[in-house]
């Protein structure tokens, strides 16, 4: 399959993505609204071309372990889902980190808590960026707000957690999982053979011929070695901290507000940027695209001569405590506008809680 | 005849398995799983599965069986071994994997990953360790704790109106069409270690041979838990376990 | 009818004295030290009646520690 462009939603983009960039493995539960990764894995039956292997598991717990798995193996191996299906995962994430294994794992958000509802939303930010699992650990999580980025976070994701071992995320939402843009499909990359997955990941459990065995796993009883462990990972953290962060920024020269959002809220925001300067407001918007790593310092350095700065969300106000930190200036005054349950908001929306907050407060 | 006329290596017939690692069992004193960890290193070389197999450890006592048995190991999360080995196989087909699991593992906690792997008929051997009480976390109830059976959470009694009943899980796998294979059997005299070998090895050539999944409970002691000495375990064992688990296969296509 | 001879080697380090052997064995070659114990605090196994031993491997299979490597020959002088 060479390049190709075509029309599609973000969780089919997702699918595409992965068969092409050569992944090994796919291991999923259906849930609204990601449910078309494995029904597109299903449909394309990549294991009649790649030999991809595709496995509607029993449960997202089951899922996740098999990711864990496959990881384990030196494959190239993900899972979908969604909100309520991504705690259930949690344990399974917190193992692949304190293995030091890559993994893929995308979560199209819903609103919760709790069953909540199966209408976009943006309140996992915290969960996906603060740990959701137990222990010290972080994930590399990856905002897309279009179908490209959908698409293109996938090799992106794998080739950060092969690169630093450990375990990426794409943080979607219901919006860029169901909405149909043009995609720029990339050509196929051959899956690596098993000479290539033992060369790569000379730590995998692939049968121990010609070397010693290998053992996965994240007990160790010795607490002094266990904090070496920790020690190993934070370590790896400040590395993706310093190297990873990415973000766009849109509109921030001589502008006097700044919007921040991410994925498909931060598109919402350049259509409000567009209304506000037809008002003679200047708007500009930092995006960040890698959550975790934060980008603290374009935030900072983007705020650095603004009157204000509103973090736009769908939720009631998780990035912002990001925003905070990175501004860290008392004096600047730092706003929210979200809604909850499912509720997508509009530009108009956004254009008056930035006049509200910050033109005329008193109104 | 002296003894050193013997000891001679031409005269050795059984000597400790190659694969079993130097490190010192954690297990306590008399415990079955050295034996059934025995027994598999034994199996893996004389089928030539050395380079060619991946084990998949519990959460529970045989927790650390990755540091005696000398193959590549994933240590699971508990409950999950059935999933890991699952992907294991199925991205690696032609590799030997097997689990070795517990009965909170394999009967409480992973019941649903246990069934379904065995449903779908994955290529995989389990080896099930059944001795009714939970070991490693200090003797509480098993989802396997017989009726009456004292543990730190039935400290009276398995009591049916409180507890249920104890889960027979083999005769359950046995009625999956996935199973190709379920055995129930023990290490407690040198002929059930010889028939539990048996046991094993076919568990694991079912595996190569891609015939689908392969249940081998062993039931076994738990000392400590008991609160027995080893020897009075096995007759405690006898005369109660086997009553609700007796030995014998359950299905063998 | 020609004897057969056995003798088993105890590696004493390993062996925990769970006593399994000694009640495996057919033959009543086996005991545990009563006092003597190993670096680990263990009464280990040992040969209180090597005469006996008929190199069966009872007390080797039954050993939940490996710690018993069994030796076995047809005496050739009877």
């Amino acid at each position: 399959m060479s390049e190709e462009v075509r029309l599609m939603k973000g969780n089919e983009a997702l699918a595409h993505a992965a068969i092409r960039y050569g992944c090994d493995g796919y291991f999923g539960y259906p849930i609204t609204p990601q449910s078309e990764v494995l029904e597109t894995l299903e449909s394309e039956m990549p294991w009649e071309t790649t030999g991809m292997v595709v496995l509607q598991a029993e449960s997202e717990v089951a899922s996740i372990n098999m990711v864990y798995a496959g990881a384990a193996a030196g494959k190239c191996v993900f899972t979908s889902s969604s909100s309520p299906g991504i705690s259930l995962m949690q344990e399974g994430i917190s193992f692949i980190a304190g293995c030091q294994l890559p993994a893929l794992i995308i979560n199209v958000m819903r609103g919760g808590p709790g069953l909540g509802t199966i209408q976009p939303s943006q309140a996992d930010y915290f969960q996906a960026t603060k740990g959701g699992g137990h222990g010290d650990y972080h994930l590399i999580v990856l905002a897309p707000s279009s179908v490209q980025e959908m698409c293109d976070f996938v090799g992106l994701g794998w080739d950060l957690a092969f690169k630093y071992r450990t375990p990426a995320m794409i943080l979607a939402d219901g919006i860029v999982g169901q909405m149909m843009e043009k995609v720029v499909l990339p050509p196929q990359r051959p899956r690596r053979t098993d000479e290539e997955v033992r060369k790569q990941c000379p730590w995998a459990v692939t049968g121990k011929k010609n070397r010693e065995r290998n053992v996965i796993t994240s007990l160790e009883l010795d607490s002094a070695e266990m904090e070496i462990l920790n020690e190993k990972f934070q370590e790896t953290y400040r590395e993706i901290e310093k190297n990873e962060v990415r973000y766009e920024a849109y509109n921030i020269d001589n502008c006097d507000y700044l919007l921040v959002a991410f994925g498909s809220i931060a598109r919402i925001c350049k259509k409000a940027i567009e209304l506000a300067a037809e008002q003679g407001i200047k708007v500009g918007l930092i995006r960040p695209i890698t959550l975790w790593p934060f980008p603290y310092e374009a935030v900072a350095a983007a705020a650095s001569n603004v009157k204000g700065v509103l973090v736009v969300e769908l939720n009631a106000g998780q990035m912002i405590e990001d925003v905070r930190q990175a501004i860290n200036d008392k004096a600047m005054p730092i706003r929210h506008y979200g809604r909850l349950g499912g509720i997508v908001l509009t530009p108009d929306e956004i254009l008056d809680s930035l006049k509200n907050n910050f033109l005329n407060p008193e109104a | 005849m002296e003894i050193n006329e013997i000891i001679k290596a031409e005269n050795k017939v059984m000597a400790r398995p190659r694969l079993l690692t130097d490190a010192h069992m954690h297990y306590c004193p008399g415990c079955s799983h050295g034996v059934v960890h025995k027994l598999i290193a034994e199996i893996i070389d004389e089928l030539g599965q050395e380079d060619n197999t991946v084990g998949v450890a519990p959460v529970g006592c045989a927790v650390f069986a990755y540091k005696y048995i000398d193959v590549d190991w994933v240590e699971a999360a508990h409950g999950r071994a059935p999933a890991v080995a699952t992907a294991i196989h199925r991205l690696n087909p032609e590799k030997l994997v097997f689990t070795y699991q517990g009965d909170g593992d394999f009967a409480a906690i992973g019941t649903c990953e246990s069934i379904h792997a065995a449903n779908r008929g994955e290529n995989i051997a389990i080896i099930f360790i059944n001795n009714a009480i939970y070991g490693m976390t200090g003797g509480q109830m098993a989802p396997t704790t017989l009726i009456g059976m004292k543990t730190a959470t039935t400290p009276y009694g398995r009591r049916v109106d409180l507890n249920g009943y104890p889960l027979v899980i083999s005769d359950l796998v046995a009625k999956l069409d996935g199973a190709c294979y379920v055995t129930r059997q023990s290490v407690h005299t040198p002929a059930a270690v010889r028939k539990a070998k048996a046991a094993i090895k076919k568990a694991f050539q079912n595996a190569l041979a891609k015939k689908g999944t392969s249940l081998v409970e062993i039931v076994s002691t738990c000392n400590s838990g008991w609160k027995k000495s080893p020897a009075e375990s096995n007759k405690w064992m006898e005369e109660n376990m086997f009553v609700k688990y007796p030995l014998g296969d359950l299905k063998d296509i | 009818m020609a004897k057969v001879k056995g003798a088993v080697e105890v590696n004493i380090e390993r062996c925990k004295g769970c006593e399994l052997c000694v009640v495996a064995c057919p033959t009543g070659v086996l005991s545990l030290k009563e006092r003597e114990v190993n670096d680990r605090g263990y009464h280990f196994a040992f040969m209180k009646n090597p005469d006996a031993c008929i190199g069966c491997q009872s007390c080797a299979l039954v050993c939940p520690d490996a710690c018993i490597e069994v030796y076995r020959l047809v005496d050739p002088t009877k």
